[in-house]
């Protein structure tokens, strides 16, 4: 037996001995205990973006990396904690203790010792580490769903190129099926990030990010920015809609549909009419497919009533979020692009609320 | 000899009001307690920030705060205590203790240190006027492109204000840095070599090098910024051909190693600290030297783990995680060695003490979740989450910082002749331990269950309430902290200054010397005849003494050097001593770059772009005229005159 073995041997066996640090373990376990108790109820994954509910091929493959990589750092920690805290009661100074501790200076072999532990340690994290940096890159492939995802302050607009379909903060993908998603941004850096979905990539303006992944259950996913860019930052959220192939597809077809047609609503026409008034600045920034509406500064507003979520994810698509949205814009959402020009009377926003959610 | 060092003192400051005393001084205990207390000022006024912000994000939807103010109450937080709070009081301590650790009489540069203090201290000054004009900078504290660089989407003067001020504060950190690096290489006492310094003054030595390497990355980086918002030129406009994640590289190449820039010296007052109150000498030095000097190395090639999300690519990130995880070791050794330290030793729980002991563990944490995402892909979950936030709060707030209370404790009767309250100090330290893992313990399951940085408010039902309530409460705890801080040194300050030179049992030559020590530091400068030079004198060289010296039987040792032999060698060494003048020049050369500065702020005003570059050229000629002052300036005086 080497002899710093024996070192340790005989620490770990005075250590032992002590009346206190027996009286800590058993408190330490009660409280580790209770701990776990706690982390059982639910400290993490308690809400719709968390990582700990992984719902995606590489958020899966993540929080599983994590979770044995948190054991490996608990217990380093319980190491230093253990061996701190045996220190501080058996070398504590008694009252009246004139003893000089022994001056030693140290010991080569300990060193050595407490610098390969970590290699080791360190090798063990760096193998899966690398081996996924690299298989979250992979190309995949010619099923991938391909999207074009655009930050722009503060929403998210996603462009299907094979569909000639452009929408914004809802992204709808199959389950089970790759998408492949080409970031950039319009003006600053943003991140996208669907936590329980995948990892975060930014978007960044004259660069196209490539990321990947696969979503592997339905339903609606909390999505975020994830890189600061100014005043609305923390409301610029969007949805991932993981659907069947099936309703994919009677989305995709919804979607190409022109406009519709809303002649026989009366209130519809009204706000149409306040819509494409030049004035009211509407069409300056916002698109309708097929229709004198060029805007490219707001989002695309085609099939703006087939939508769940409106100003950057923050209101969900109802008639009443939909005139206060039009009423005050930057009340709701304070330094938000859209500036009306004059303010709108009640009776307009109703007629707009009309149309823009009859454009299904 | 006493009577010869008061009539020296007196000869220095004889006719100087105490104002113009402080305003003048070049001596660098003074400039260190300058140091001191003007970053506990900005400290105090971050944590304020700090506390606003924990309130608006108390509950959800809260409307305390609108997003701008958010904004720039983070970005102010974030860039006070990096660059105006932390690092200045480590450089407190560089003040203070180098010359007296390494047995000199000053430093080598003494109106360069000055100068340092001066462009700190109104750097920061200019930074906060922004308040003031109602211009605080928003980008945040690492101020990502184009977001800063393009006025389109940082109107006004925030960005402007950061820029600036951040160069002057740049600058005196440089110049700073520079003084110290000649100072530790050619100052040391006789027989003081390298591997016979304290451990602190190791780091100080790491730190500068540091600073020299990293500081101009930044400098050029905001230049850049400056040019694309003053002059309209297109460093980071991607429209224009330019590329936003330069400024992204630049940045951490600096941002980086300013981590170890804000620990290394903390590393070194823990390693201080720990063998006074467990009165036995650091275990493996040379370990704990080297692996300060590996994580600095290292700390120049770890930049874009910063940067794992902006899409550089399989091999960069690879390469930067496994660069990143080789930090831990060095890391992890410094961490054994002091457990190395304590184990075996006799260990007195003083407020110093308790604040170093517990950096090791609290450290730990912050280090431990650091290798969680130097591994890519957990990083592309955490990355500006707050996990992120409670990873460097951990290793800035809980590490440094508590390092640096234990400091302050350890060595305010070294800097002020008194001993700060012991009791009080006990009740701050707990009071605050808790506060501050209540506050930044929580922020972990945050981040995992995906709350975002730098987000003014968060919505309801995503499980984030009782933690984010937590953790505002243990912000409040932290500030019951810093006010029983306060209490205690007011209360220190109303008591006479009666403590002893050496009141720890200390190791190292500031303890030689009476508290506080005189203008000249040591009437004779000491030789030095081992690590731990002061430990030796007191106990003799002998390898192993077993008991203790009584306290009646330690050496008396007013004016330095214990050794007792030539007694009357000390008055020929005052006659020979000498002391640099007081000086204007250093502070006058700081305003006119101050001016240089505010010029550039007021040319990218819109009502008074025209006197832009008339202030800039005001304060370019008082800076010329004060360096030729300085230049000029006489050298004479202070060579112990009415003594002979």
């Amino acid at each position: 037996m080497a002899p710093w073995l024996g070192g340790v041997v005989r620490v770990v066996r005075s250590a032992m001995k002590s009346q206190a640090v027996w009286r800590w373990l058993r408190q330490a376990s009660i409280i580790g205990a209770v701990a776990l108790a706690a982390a059982g109820c639910g400290v993490v994954g308690r809400g719709p973006a968390s990582t700990a509910l992984p719902a995606g091929d590489n958020a899966k493959t993540i929080w599983d990396m994590f979770i044995w990589i948190f054991w490996i750092s608990v217990l380093v920690f319980l190491v230093v904690a253990v061996v701190l805290t045996i220190a501080l009661i058996r070398f504590r100074e008694r009252p009246g203790e004139t003893r000089l501790p022994r001056q030693i200076h140290g010991n080569t072999r300990l060193e050595i010792a407490w610098t390969l532990v970590p290699v080791v340690i360190l090798a063990v994290i760096a193998v899966p580490t690398i081996s996924n940096i690299f298989a979250f890159d992979r190309d995949p492939g010619p099923n991938a769903i391909k999207v074009k995802v655009i930050g722009h302050q503060w929403w998210w607009e996603f462009q299907y190129p094979d569909y000639n379909i452009v929408t914004a903060d809802d992204l709808h993908i199959v389950v089970n099926r790759p998408v492949l998603l080409e970031m950039t941004s319009a003006d600053v850096i943003h991140s996208f990030w669907p936590p329980e979905l995948s990892g975060k990539r930014d978007a960044i303006p004259g660069k196209t990010n490539l990321w990947s992944f696969t979503p592997l259950k339905t339903g609606e996913y909390q999505g975020q920015c994830a890189q600061f860019c100014g005043d609305q930052h923390a409301n610029m959220r969007f949805r991932v809609i993981v659907q069947t192939q099936e309703e994919f597809d009677a989305w995709v077809k919804q979607q190409q549909q022109p406009a519709a047609d809303v002649s026989n609503n009366p209130l519809a026409v009204k706000g149409q009419q306040i819509f494409f008034t030049p004035s009211n600045g509407c069409i300056g920034c916002h698109m309708i497919n097929g229709t004198q509406a060029q805007g490219k500064v707001g989002p695309n507003l085609t099939h703006f009533g087939s939508r769940d979520i409106i100003a950057g994810g923050i209101l969900t698509n109802t008639p009443e979020n939909l005139s206060k949205w039009l009423t005050d814009p930057q009340a709701v959402k304070p330094g938000a692009k859209m500036v009306l020009p004059r303010k709108l009377t009640p009776d307009e926003v109703q007629a707009l609320v009309a149309y823009l959610e009859s454009l299904k | 000899m006493v009577e010869s060092a008061v009539r020296l003192e007196r000869a220095h400051y004889g006719r100087r009001s105490k104002i113009v005393e402080w305003i003048t001084t070049v001596d660098h205990k003074k400039i260190g307690i300058l140091y001191l207390w003007t970053a506990f000022a900005f400290l105090l006024i971050a944590g304020l920030l700090a506390l606003i912000m924990r309130t608006q994000l108390a509950v959800p939807e809260n409307k305390l705060l609108s997003p701008q103010t958010y904004n720039e109450l983070f970005t102010m937080h974030g860039t006070i205590m990096i660059f105006m709070a932390v690092m200045p009081l480590n450089a407190a301590f560089f003040n203070v203790l180098v010359p007296l650790m390494i047995g000199a009489r000053d430093v080598a540069f003494p109106r360069l240190n000055a100068f340092s203090y001066w462009t700190f201290a109104l750097g920061g000054i200019l930074m906060l006027s922004s308040f003031l004009f109602g211009a605080v900078p928003n980008g945040g504290w690492f101020g990502y492109t184009p977001l800063t660089s393009d006025i389109r989407y940082t109107p006004g003067l925030h960005i402007d204000f950061w820029v600036f001020g951040l160069q002057l504060l740049g600058i005196g950190t440089l110049v700073s840095a520079l003084n110290f690096f000649v100072t530790i290489v050619n100052m040391r006492a006789p027989g003081m070599s390298l591997m016979r310094m304290p451990v602190f003054v190791w780091m100080t030595l790491v730190t500068s090098v540091l600073i020299l390497l990293a500081f101009p990355s930044l400098t050029v980086g905001l230049f850049m910024i400056m040019f694309d918002r003053l002059f309209g030129t297109n460093f980071f406009n991607p429209a224009a051909g330019g590329d936003p994640v330069v400024w992204q590289h630049l940045f951490w190449i600096f941002g980086h190693p300013e981590v170890y820039i804000l620990v290394l010296p903390p590393m070194g007052i823990i390693s201080e600290i720990l063998p006074t109150f467990a009165r036995k000498p650091l275990f493996g030095y040379p370990f704990v030297v080297f692996a300060g000097i590996a994580i600095a190395f290292l700390s120049f090639g770890v930049w874009a783990h910063h940067m794992f999300t902006v899409g550089l690519g399989t091999v960069p990130n690879a390469v930067f995680a496994t660069t990143t995880m080789l930090i831990a070791i060095p890391t992890g050794v410094k961490i054994f060695n002091w457990l190395g330290t304590l184990w075996g030793g006799s260990i007195r729980f003083t407020t110093a003490a308790l604040y170093a002991i517990a950096f090791i563990p609290l450290f730990t944490i912050g280090g431990i979740s650091g290798v969680m995402h130097a591994s890519v892909p957990l990083d592309y979950q955490q990355h500006d989450t707050y996990f992120i936030v409670a990873h460097f709060h951990y290793v800035l707030g809980l590490g440094s910082l508590t390092a640096i209370l234990a400091g302050i404790y350890f060595w305010f009767p070294k800097m002020f002749g008194r001993m700060l309250d012991e009791r009080l100090g006990k009740i701050q330290f707990w009071v605050q331990i808790i506060g501050m893992n209540l506050t930044f313990f929580p922020m972990h399951f945050l981040g995992i269950d995906g709350m975002e940085r730098r987000y003014y408010t968060w919505p309801a039902g995503f499980g984030y309430e009782p933690w984010h309530l937590m953790a505002t409460i243990g912000a409040y705890i932290q500030a019951l902290g810093f006010l029983i801080f306060l209490v205690n040194v007011v209360k220190t300050f109303r008591q006479p200054a009666t403590a002893p030179a050496d009141p720890w049992d200390g190791r190292t030559l500031e303890w030689s010397i009476p508290s506080p020590p005189p203008a000249y530091n040591f009437a004779r400068i000491p030789i030095v005849r081992g690590r731990e030079a002061w430990w030796l004198e007191k106990y003799g060289t002998s390898h192993q003494p077993t008991r203790r010296p009584q306290p009646a039987t330690q050496p008396p040792i007013a004016g330095g050097q214990p050794d007792s032999e030539a007694h009357h060698a000390e008055d020929d060494a005052l006659l020979m001593m000498h002391l640099p003048n007081p000086s204007w020049m250093p502070l006058i050369t700081s305003i006119g770059l101050t001016i240089m500065a505010a010029g550039g702020i007021v040319y990218r005003s819109e009502s008074f772009h025209s006197l832009g570059f008339p202030v800039i050229g005001i304060g370019a000629v008082i800076v010329l005229i004060s360096l030729l002052g300085w230049a000029f300036e006489p050298i004479h005086g202070s060579h112990a005159p009415e003594h002979a």
